[in-house]
């Protein structure tokens, strides 16, 4: 029995949340005091498993097969299926990422189990995993337990793990080549594009003020642009904004938005689903302006004001003014 | 083209959550329920490809009997007709569970296309499209905003971290999870709302669809997260607050 930690990169180049998995890993590992192994996927993964050789772990798989090329989630989950099924490991954690999301469900159901996805914390009790989640977009927490056999199968969340808390040591690489035909891909990945060069780096400014469906309208819109004015932010949303039109894609924060670390920033009438707080939960300070004072947001703000954003917006405006004469 | 999109009925997105202390939930009883808002960006997806191809959009969904509200609205804004899994005990289901009995629901069906939402709004497992692909044997693809569909394949625009995409191509049948903004959802009729109270709802029981069987995963405790990060919380008169927030950051935070 062990702890396998199934990691991401693309053309040798890792995701960041693989780290943070692996810190996850190795913290499990030592808790219930089993080895951990790690897994990297791919057509040559030769410099990424050397990388992982520098780990404390037991083991680092390196599964590689011409049809692992290009990530595709038959290929995937085939070839991981495999690995698990000769591994027999007690563990399976992911990272939460769009790629795991797309794959590891599959994985899970193939081999009649249920991943546990986006896991933000865990502990051990009497020998037993218990894994924390977030549920109603992280207004309330669940403590989850498996009920069956192993494998039992998780998702780190991003952020949830400390990447800079991996343990270095030294691990033997062993190669796996999965029996893959080229009959079980059934889905023809094409090349990665983005839509066009983004016209506004969120990334360079140095205070932003992001609106969210508090706003209710897009006529609402110019009031937070006044207080953007204000502070000589940039204007910024969140995805439902985007979605809506309201503001262009290119200002949207967040997983599938711009990742952003500026000196303020400024939420207004944004909750703090985590698919948000993980593209500005870097910025060194947050201000949150919202209805609810049980809303996600307030746990990253360091200040806050729990109001109508209709009316303290507003009063904002005029105090900034006024400080900065 | 037959299209099945899965939905769900969810607590209101306002809604004031407190936690039941008789089992590990939620206090149900006074909350106001709503269509999973991804799944509202799915329907619509089906009913405009219905629109441009033809065909017939089925509603699936598995909830108690006030689920039935949410699938009138859905029929009220064009889907043809509704199958409805009627079950009050979700909650006894693990997400695979849940998949394997709606996969019953669609063995009389033989849909060419099955859209979810990317994940639901109140558990957030993000994985019923998937699982469900997996037990219908379906290739799926996840987190889609556009979907073309060409001769007996589609193909997907799939949205990908940090500003990327990738499309993907795949034989039809298929399952897509659909990511929310793909497409600007409508309202439904007066005309639409009349119609659909003549519409089929087949109403089918868990029972009858090989029933639950012992969850893999279950919920020990549910309760509000610890405050971990102390924030200082202004609150009073707006413009008492907005003072008193614009001194800390002056003088504090020194950001002004």
């Amino acid at each position: 029995m062990s702890v396998l930690a199934i990691l991401e990169q693309r053309g040798g180049v890792w995701h960041r949340m693989s780290w943070e998995t692996l810190a996850a890993a190795q913290q499990l590992g030592a808790e219930l005091q089993q080895p951990v192994s790690a897994a990297v996927v791919g057509h040559d993964v030769s410099a990424p498993a050397g990388e992982l050789a520098g780990k404390r772990l037991e083991r680092v798989h390196a599964i590689e097969h011409a049809l692992l090329k290009e990530y595709t989630a038959d290929g995937y989950a085939e070839a991981l299926g495999q690995l698990v099924a000769g591994v027999k490991p007690r563990v399976v954690l992911f990272p939460h990422t769009y790629q795991v999301r797309d794959f590891a469900p599959k994985l899970a159901t193939a081999l009649d189990r249920v991943l546990v996805s986006d896991v933000v914390a865990h502990r051990v009790e009497s020998g037993e995993l218990v894994l924390v989640r977030q549920l109603f977009q992280g207004k309330i927490n669940v403590d989850v337990r498996f009920a069956g056999e192993p494998p039992y199968f998780a998702s780190v969340q991003a952020g949830a793990y400390r990447a800079d808390k991996v343990e270095a040591g030294s691990a033997r690489i062993e190669k796996f080549t999965p029996e893959i035909s080229a009959a079980t891909i059934r889905t023809k990945p094409l090349e990665w594009f983005r839509e066009s060069q983004r016209a506004v780096d969120l990334t360079a400014a140095d205070i932003i003020v992001s609106v969210g469906r508090g706003i209710k309208e897009a006529e609402n819109i110019p009031i937070v642009q006044k207080l953007a004015d204000a502070l000589g932010a940039e204007l910024a949303a969140s995805r439902p904004i985007c979605d809506n039109g309201w503001l262009p894609m290119e200002r949207q924060v967040g997983s599938s938005g711009q990742t952003v670390s500026p000196k303020m920033y400024v939420a207004v009438g944004i909750s703090g689903a985590i698919q948000h707080l993980v593209g500005m939960k870097g910025s060194k300070t947050i201000v949150a302006i919202n209805k609810d004072p049980e809303a996600p947001i307030f746990e990253v703000a360091d200040y806050g004001i729990v109001g109508d954003l209709f009316q303290v917006v507003p009063a904002l405006v005029e105090e900034i003014k006024k400080a900065k004469g | 083209m037959k299209i099945v999109v899965c939905i769900k009925q969810v607590p209101a997105r306002d809604s004031m959550l407190r936690v039941d202390t008789s089992r590990p939930w939620i206090q149900e009883a006074d909350l106001s329920h709503e269509i999973n808002e991804p799944d509202a960006y799915a329907l619509e997806e089906g009913l405009q490809l219905k629109e441009k191809h033809g065909g017939e959009v089925v509603v699936l969904c598995a909830g108690p009997a006030r689920a039935a509200q949410t699938i009138r609205e859905a029929l009220a804004k064009g889907a043809d007709r509704a199958i409805h899994i009627e079950e009050e005990n979700l909650g006894g289901f693990d997400p695979l569970g849940l998949a394997r009995v709606m996969a019953a629901a669609l063995q009389a069906e033989q849909p060419d296309l099955v859209l979810t939402g990317l994940q639901s709004d109140d558990l957030g497992y993000g994985q019923t499209g998937v699982i469900l692909a997996e037990v219908l044997g379906l290739p799926h693809a996840t987190i889609i905003m556009q979907v073309e569909k060409q001769d007996g394949t589609i193909r997907v625009k799939r949205e990908l971290e940090d500003g990327w995409f990738q499309h993907v191509e795949m034989p039809l049948p298929a399952l897509l999870t659909i990511q929310s903004g793909i497409n600007k959802l409508r309202y439904a009729t007066l005309m639409g709302i009349k119609k659909a109270k003549t519409k089929e709802v087949k109403r089918l029981t868990t029972a009858e669809l090989g029933g639950a069987r012992q969850p893999a995963i279950r919920f020990a405790r549910v309760y509000l997260p610890e405050k971990t990060k102390h924030s200082q919380i202004f609150d009073g008169p707006p413009k008492e607050a907005a003072a008193k927030l614009v001194e800390k950051l002056k003088f504090e935070a020194r950001v002004l």
